[in-house]
């Protein structure tokens, strides 16, 4: 059984196909890349898999369970979480508030309780903070837990959603180009963190643009272009493919090209 | 322990403020403005709750204070219900009405929540002015005077004292829920509803949460306040109301307890003081309002804290 397949999934925008019958199925522990140029329908992929977008076609299957079209949040009660691209962070709470925001699922949510304040309620605030601050020390944050996440640099919030992510416990984690923007160490140090996320048994689906970073921590690839499946194998394999070189490394080829010719 | 102090600091500090007043004060005048801000902090720290922490709006909260005010006025003069029970059934119509609403419209974003709000505050507001069989029309009608144990609640004194223990407990509990998971859920989906949904969290469950809570803080204000006055009018629940409820929370500092009720402060007392610029009082009124927020654009409380932390020490 697969942690996250898709079969056939695909979806419309005033009548372009951004994506079309794509099927994949992602077996659980593997880190697995979607790659392909800009306007593949990587993204777009994505928010269908997680709920933000409805799929008019095909179907999502979570841990053999149709899931396909659920809302966002009862999509992460099934173990399924993610990052985004274009940071989606809490800016006004503190970056160690944010991770607790992750724990949602694993918290008592009675609101009578949380106003009056029960022990429990206290208890469990221990509890969250500590495992929070456990996860910030996961991804090298430690240090900077108290400050408010609108005062930190984009690499550390790239991070930090990471962190946010994973206290969710998912089962399924959808990182979106956890990559972009960092620097060389930065990119290193995310290249760890995902590691360390698979080794602990969780699923990891990432849409990535930094090759060097895909081809070396990915069990398979899958390429998209303009909305359908290109390819699908080791990173060896699409390297090798003829198709995907013309496609989506032919680009970059013709890219360095014209930059040799400066 | 230091977090104590950072969660019940100003629950401490509001505490103090409504033991020491009176000894600083004699005047029952000033006893009837400390009571009238305490009522008007009330309903602020529940907007302050909907707005400040879960960034929904509305423009229509003087209906549900209006609800706890006519539920106080009508069902002693009417039906002989006991002044206190009419209060919980005015807090528990209020809740379920907001409750029911809430659902559908807090669907709505930004601006389309603002305008749909207001038109059920307005709503509300014709229902207290039409139906003048039960409430006196739009001349309003008297309130009955609360009566507990066989004691006739009246006068300053006795209503500053009701308003500032609620207003204790009612900030107490917010607080409590700003510091746990409801609270951090509502904080969340003010900055990234997007985040809050794959996070989890039931987006729609939190919003009406906040709108029932607010709705409640609201009606409980109104119906203190008809209790207090004596008296009731459509007023009481009509759109100016709703956008002095919004005014003080901006003023004061939205995503701030401490500055719900210097905003309900500030807008209660500051027109007092201002009647020796007799014609001029409300030219001199907005002026101070326009200063205040451009030069604390946060509003009064989180600007003056930031620029404190800022300064070196």
């Amino acid at each position: 059984m697969s942690a996250l397949a898709t079969h056939g999934i695909g979806i419309d925008f005033g009548g372009v196909r951004a994506v079309d019958d794509v099927s994949f199925s992602v077996k659980r522990g593997e880190i697995f890349a979607i790659i392909g140029p800009n306007g593949a329908g990587k993204n777009t992929l994505f928010n269908m898999i997680s709920g933000l977008y409805q799929a008019p076609r095909g179907k999502v299957m979570l841990e053999g369970r149709d899931v396909t079209n659920l809302p966002a949040h009862v999509l992460a009660q099934r173990g399924l979480s993610r990052t985004f691209q274009n940071l989606q962070v809490f800016f006004r709470m503190t970056a160690l508030e944010n991770v607790m925001v992750g724990r949602h699922l694993h918290e008592n949510r009675n609101v009578l309780a949380h106003l009056f304040r029960l022990p429990s309620v206290v208890a469990q605030n221990r509890a969250s903070r500590k495992r929070a601050e456990g996860l910030l020390a996961l991804v090298g944050l430690s240090e900077i837990g108290h400050r408010p996440a609108g005062e930190l640099p984009y690499g550390a919030l790239k991070r930090l959603e990471i962190a946010r992510a994973l206290a969710a416990e998912p089962k399924v984690l959808l990182l979106d180009e956890p990559a972009a923007g960092c620097n060389a160490v930065e990119t290193a140090e995310v290249d760890a963190v995902i590691q360390k996320i698979a080794a602990q048994g969780i699923t990891v689906i990432l849409v990535e643009h930094d090759m060097k970073l895909v081809m070396k921590i990915s069990n398979r690839i899958h390429v998209l272009d303009q909305g359908r499946t290109l390819a699908e194998g080791t990173a060896a394999e699409v390297r090798s493919n003829p198709a995907v070189v013309a496609a989506y490394l032919g680009a970059h080829a013709g890219g360095e090209a014209a930059n040799a010719g400066r | 322990m230091q977090s104590f102090w950072r969660t019940y600091g100003i629950v401490l500090i509001v505490a103090a403020v409504v033991v020491a007043l009176p000894f600083a004060v004699t005047s029952s005048f000033y006893l009837r403005i400390g009571a009238l801000v305490f009522i008007f902090s009330l309903a602020v720290l529940g907007i302050n709750l909907l707005m400040g922490f879960a960034g929904q709006v509305s423009l229509g909260h003087a209906g549900f204070f209006g609800i706890g005010a006519y539920a106080v006025a009508v069902l002693p003069t009417h039906f002989a219900v006991p002044s206190w029970i009419a209060l919980i059934v005015g807090v528990i119509v209020a809740g379920l009405l907001a409750f029911v609403i809430g659902r559908p419209i807090l669907k709505l974003k930004g601006h389309y929540l603002a305008v749909a709000t207001l038109g059920m505050g307005i709503l509300i507001a014709m229902v207290f002015t039409n139906e003048a069989r039960f409430t006196g029309g739009p001349d309003g009608m008297p309130v009955p005077r609360l009566e507990l144990f066989g004691w006739r609640v009246r006068g300053s004194e006795a209503w500053y004292w009701i308003s500032g223990v609620t207003l204790v407990l009612a900030a107490l509990l917010a607080v409590n829920l700003i510091d746990s998971p409801t609270g951090r859920a509502l904080r969340a989906i003010h900055d990234s509803e997007v985040a809050s949904r794959v996070l989890g969290i039931d987006v729609a469950r939190y919003k009406l949460i906040a709108f029932v809570l607010s709705a409640i803080y609201a009606a409980i204000a109104g119906a203190y306040l008809a209790l207090f006055d004596g008296l009731v009018t459509p007023a009481t629940a009509g759109f100016l109301r709703s956008i002095e409820f919004v005014t003080m929370a901006v003023l004061g500092g939205l995503g701030s307890i401490f500055g719900s009720i210097v905003g309900a402060a500030l807008l209660t007392i500051l027109p007092q003081m201002l009647t020796v610029f007799h014609d001029y009082e409300h030219i001199a009124l907005g002026a101070i309002m326009i200063v205040f927020m451009i030069f604390l654009r946060a509003g009064i409380v989180p600007s003056l804290a930031s620029l404190f932390r800022r300064s070196p020490s």
